[in-house]
């Protein structure tokens, strides 16, 4: 499959997306801020970074970008989406995912490897894990707590749009110790962790976030 | 009115505030000498940063030129380019070079950390940068006053989040460092900052202005008002009342102007730079820092072959009260500029377009020899460039070995009462993690981003950061380093040499075949001989060792004034050692990670504790003489852990805090455990700080290969024992469970900062 990876002004994991997308088996293929073109692509991956340095609110600048014109449009028509740190803030200032990421409660920039929990293994992007699988992969963010009002946390809960979750001690004060929510459909997911820099025994810490990109489906979604 | 070089020649008495600007008296003369008349306060501007402490290197400059008698060479041949560029580029083979250096940002970081410390990390990037690099990585070495002081916790949290949110930002991995707490570094932290930067040989930029009628661009961020003077007042005088008289005794304290990073400008600059160089339409590219446009136009102009004309009014400001004197220091951070030749000015706007970073013309190469700067079309500056840039007074300051120097040396810490039973080496060894050098470090290096950019093989707390280059052939490069201050204050020349020493084992612990050097020379003032004796018997050991080690220094910085009051900080010469690895899948760790391995000490223990990490935490004692340096062993020891990668399970360094450090280092990374036994006498044997030394393991049935290959290089080694189990045991003398361990060692700084 064809895998698009968007580089925003102050991306930053866009080349290890990239890579990862590869080792996955698919092609990746460079998308730009400032072009209303997908090229083609089957999915997208708006990866980590400081978009626009992130001065106002995190992502907040980077939803009026042409190219999110089209990835919001696509994405309602089923493309698979992996926002993944700022492409996860990106995607829930575009209202694609609900929620909003806030900053660490210990108000300190961390980055660790991450025990997590797959909790949905149904979404575009999770196929290749099994549900309630632990999985260890790099958590590096600043503003990474996950908020929303009660009802809409009971409603992630009750449709099982948690996708992922941290255990062990509370690395950012997400509520609930969320780390990831998908949509309805299931071809949107947000991630605050970062799969792509768990792919290569050499340079992370395993190659557990690989299944997120060999896992990836596009038909089912659409 | 403003004053120009006409009015300059028509009225050549007026007053100017040379003293202000930190000019000596002979030194304003000078310059009235080379121009032939008074400078405009353009000119006198110019002239003042350049001619700085900081810019000049006018008191250092007469010890540092024999680090250009050490052959350019690296074992792995010719340096592309040496001392004098931006940084130094050595050839890593398969058509790649690599370009490191490591400066300093001591003074701002200690007005205010965050900034300071910010744009320490964005200077030398942009320095990396200038080369024709891609930067990959960074690094900073870090020195604190004591932990426990107050101070101390409005410095550190502000320095670590600095380095940590302008790196971050700019996707560069933060791979290692140091951290180290002394109370000389009270009120004088040290931000040392380190990068490493990537390219093929035909990328090779060099900051030189040439061609007449090249076009100078000028392009990132916009001029403001940030910075100014900074570069003279902060580096060149303590923030106390000037020693000299210039401007102290009574005068209005200088008020340091630190100047404000802006990453994201900076992410933008790095990648619009480097389309530039892949569309070939840079003809000659200087980073601004330090003295700003006085620094890159006299820099690029000098080491051109004509001369060069600006129109300042050209240049884009943030501030537009500036007055071109403003201009010329300004400071102000995330700028480059870049001689183009004019058919390529069109395509070099459109890469900067569709970076959006902004660029202008501001003026063009010439071949009158002079460099030419008008404002609004009347010219405020004509000089001749090298004068500013390179002509700046050099001297040869009093250097007097300090008369308490043989007291210090005499009161040996070999003396001093030691633990004499099995609990009490218990108790001093649960102490010794935890005390501030030797604890867990993480609390600062998890606020750096270490995995970006995915090519990091080693990171902290390895010996060595290493970063994969080509993920095809998975050559890699390595980097330390290092200096222990207490060695250097007890002998500034072997304690130079001890931190290339362990600064080069330690990339070699990592399978690394070391290559060059890089240095950042912390000093106190240059104006007391003591420091200056520190300073000259530093650069002699650095030379001295890197002729026997056989590699280059290739760049570096200087730093001084480092003082309170009276007291200086620990003379703290960083050293920088870069290494290259053939195959980072090779690469040999730093931990334990198997049961059941061999354990074995490569190298010889001596009753080496003066300086030690035991004297300063258990006695707080410094005196005697440092450990003994042995290059040969070194060197030595070096070809064993470079031939012995795929062999060795783990390499760890042996310094800071002994055998004893190393060890529970080894066991902590993966909780696994270890029994050893001890050859000589067990406190000496854990606690001593000989140099040469590093701990490796091996599978069972390579430790006949093992004992081959050292006595094939006549290094010394002894088995200590196997890997394995929940504890660490030293035969006869103690047994602890390693959850006690790290309970000690990774409470400190949590406890103290939060």
């Amino acid at each position: 499959m064809k895998v698009g990876v968007v580089t925003f002004p102050g991306s930053l994991d866009d080349a290890d997306a990239q890579r990862a997308v590869r080792l996955g088996g698919h092609e990746a293929v460079a998308l730009w801020h400032g072009d209303h073109d997908l090229r083609g692509v089957d999915a997208v991956v708006l990866p980590g970074g400081f978009s626009y340095g992130d001065y106002l609110r995190c992502g907040a600048i980077s939803r009026f970008a042409p190219v999110m014109t089209e990835v919001v449009e696509a994405a309602s028509k089923g493309m698979p989406v992996l926002g993944i740190c700022n492409g996860f803030q990106i995607l829930c200032e575009s209202h694609l995912l609900p929620g909003a990421l806030i900053r660490n409660h210990h108000r300190r920039f961390a980055c660790v490897d991450q025990r997590l929990r797959i909790e949905n293994a149904r979404t575009a992007w999770t196929g290749g894990f099994t549900e309630g699988q632990e999985v260890t992969i790099v958590l590096k963010n600043g503003e990474g707590g996950y908020v929303a009002d009660e009802p809409t946390l009971d409603r992630l809960e009750g449709e099982g749009l948690v996708v992922a979750r941290y255990l062990g001690e509370d690395p950012n004060g997400s509520l609930r110790a969320i780390a990831g929510i998908t949509n309805e459909r299931g071809n949107v997911v947000g991630l605050m962790p970062h799969p792509e820099h768990a792919v290569e025994d050499l340079t992370g810490p395993g190659t557990d976030g690989l299944a997120f990109f060999t896992g990836l489906a596009v038909a089912a979604f659409a | 009115m403003l004053d120009t070089v006409s009015v300059a020649a028509e009225d050549p008495r007026a007053d100017q505030p040379w003293a202000d600007l930190g000019l000596k008296s002979d030194e304003y003369a000078r310059i009235r000498e080379i121009l032939g008349r008074r400078p405009t306060s353009s000119e006198l501007a110019m002239y003042s940063v350049m001619w700085s402490e900081h810019c000049s290197y006018k008191s250092s400059k007469v010890h540092l030129k024999q680090f250009g008698e050490i052959p350019q060479e690296t074992p792995a041949g010719a340096m592309l380019a040496g001392i004098g560029e931006n940084a130094g580029v050595l050839d890593i083979g398969q058509g790649y070079a690599v370009t490191f250096k490591v400066e300093s940002h001591n003074h701002p970081s200690y007005v205010e950390p965050y900034q300071g410390a910010a744009t320490g990390v964005g200077g030398i990037v942009r320095d990396i940068l200038a080369m024709g690099a891609r930067p990959v990585a960074v690094m900073d070495p870090l020195r604190f006053g004591p932990l426990d002081a107050d101070d101390t916790h409005r410095v550190l949290p502000g320095i670590v989040a600095g380095v940590g949110g302008y790196g971050n930002m700019l996707g560069l991995p933060n791979i290692g460092g140091e951290a180290v707490f002394d109370e000389t570094y009270l009120g004088n932290p040290l931000v040392n900052a380190l990068c490493v930067g990537v390219l093929r040989h035909e990328d090779l930029h060099l900051a030189k202005a040439s061609g007449a009628g090249n076009r100078v661009v000028l392009y990132g961020a916009r001029t403001g008002g940030d910075g100014i003077g900074g570069v003279s007042v902060l580096a060149s005088e303590t923030f106390d009342a000037a020693p000299d008289g210039t401007s102290g005794a009574g005068g209005p304290a200088k008020r340091p102007s630190v100047q404000v990073g802006d990453p994201f400008m900076e992410k933008l600059l790095i990648e619009c730079t480097l389309e530039l160089f892949a569309a070939g339409v840079v003809a000659g590219i200087q980073d601004l820092g330090g003295a700003g446009l006085s620094c890159a136009t006299s820099e690029l102009a000098s080491a051109g072959d004509g001369g060069m004309h600006v129109e300042l009014d050209r240049v884009p400001l943030r501030d537009s009260t500036l007055a071109p004197e403003e201009i010329l220091m300004s400071e102000s951070q995330e700028r480059m500029m870049a001689v183009v030749e004019p058919g390529d000015v069109e395509a070099f706007l459109a890469v900067c377009e569709k970076w959006d970073v902004e660029a202008v013309v501001i003026g063009e190469v010439t071949d009158t020899g002079r460099l030419e700067i008008d404002w609004h079309g009347e010219r405020v500056v004509d000089v001749p460039p090298r004068s500013v840039a390179h002509d700046g007074p050099t001297y040869r300051r009093p250097s007097t070995r300090p008369a308490d120097q043989d007291a210090l040396q005499a009161d040996v810490a070999e003396k001093l009462t030691r633990p004499q039973t099995g609990d009490e080496l218990r108790e001093t060894l649960l102490r010794m993690v935890a005390s501030p050098n030797l604890c867990d470090k993480s609390w600062i290096t998890d606020q750096y981003d270490r995995y970006v950019r995915g090519n990091t093989v080693l990171a902290q707390p390895s010996d060595s950061g290493m970063v994969r280059v080509d993920e095809s052939t998975n050559l890699g490069v390595a980097v330390s380093t290092d200096c222990n201050g207490r060695f250097a204050r007890l002998d500034p020349y072997t304690g130079a040499q001890l931190a290339l020493a362990e600064s080069y084992r330690n990339v070699a612990t990592g399978g690394a075949r070391p290559l060059a050097v890089s240095d950042c020379l912390n000093f106190g003032s240059p104006e007391d001989p003591g420091v200056m004796w520190q300073l000259a018997e530093a650069c002699r050991g650095l030379k001295d060792a890197c002729l026997e080690l056989g590699i280059p220094v290739t760049g570096g910085n200087v730093s001084l004034y480092n003082q309170t009051g009276e007291t200086a900080i620990l003379p703290t010469p960083v050293v920088a050692v870069l290494g290259v690895i053939d195959d980072v899948t090779r690469r040999t760790p730093s931990a334990w990670a198997g049961e059941g391995e061999r354990i074995f000490l490569l190298g010889e223990s001596r009753e080496e504790l003066s300086g030690s990490e035991w004297a300063h935490v258990v006695h707080d004692h410094l005196g005697g003489l440092p450990p003994e340096v042995d290059l040969a062993a070194e060197r030595a020891l070096a070809e064993v852990l470079v031939e012995g990668v795929g062999l060795l399970t783990s390499a760890h360094d042996v310094s800071d805090g002994g055998l004893a450090q190393t060890l529970v280092e080894a066991a902590l990374r993966h909780d696994v455990g270890a029994s050893v036994a001890l050859p000589g006498d067990p406190f000496t044997d854990l606690f001593g700080e000989s140099a040469a030394r590093a701990v490796v393991t091996v599978a069972e049935g390579d430790a006949d290969a093992l004992v081959e290959l050292a006595h094939r290089h006549g290094v010394p080694l002894t088995p200590l024992g196997r890997t394995g189990g929940s504890g660490l045991s030293v035969e006869d003398q103690l047994t602890v469970p390693l959850t006690e361990l790290r309970e000690a060692w990774s409470a400190t700084l949590p406890a103290v900062l939060g």
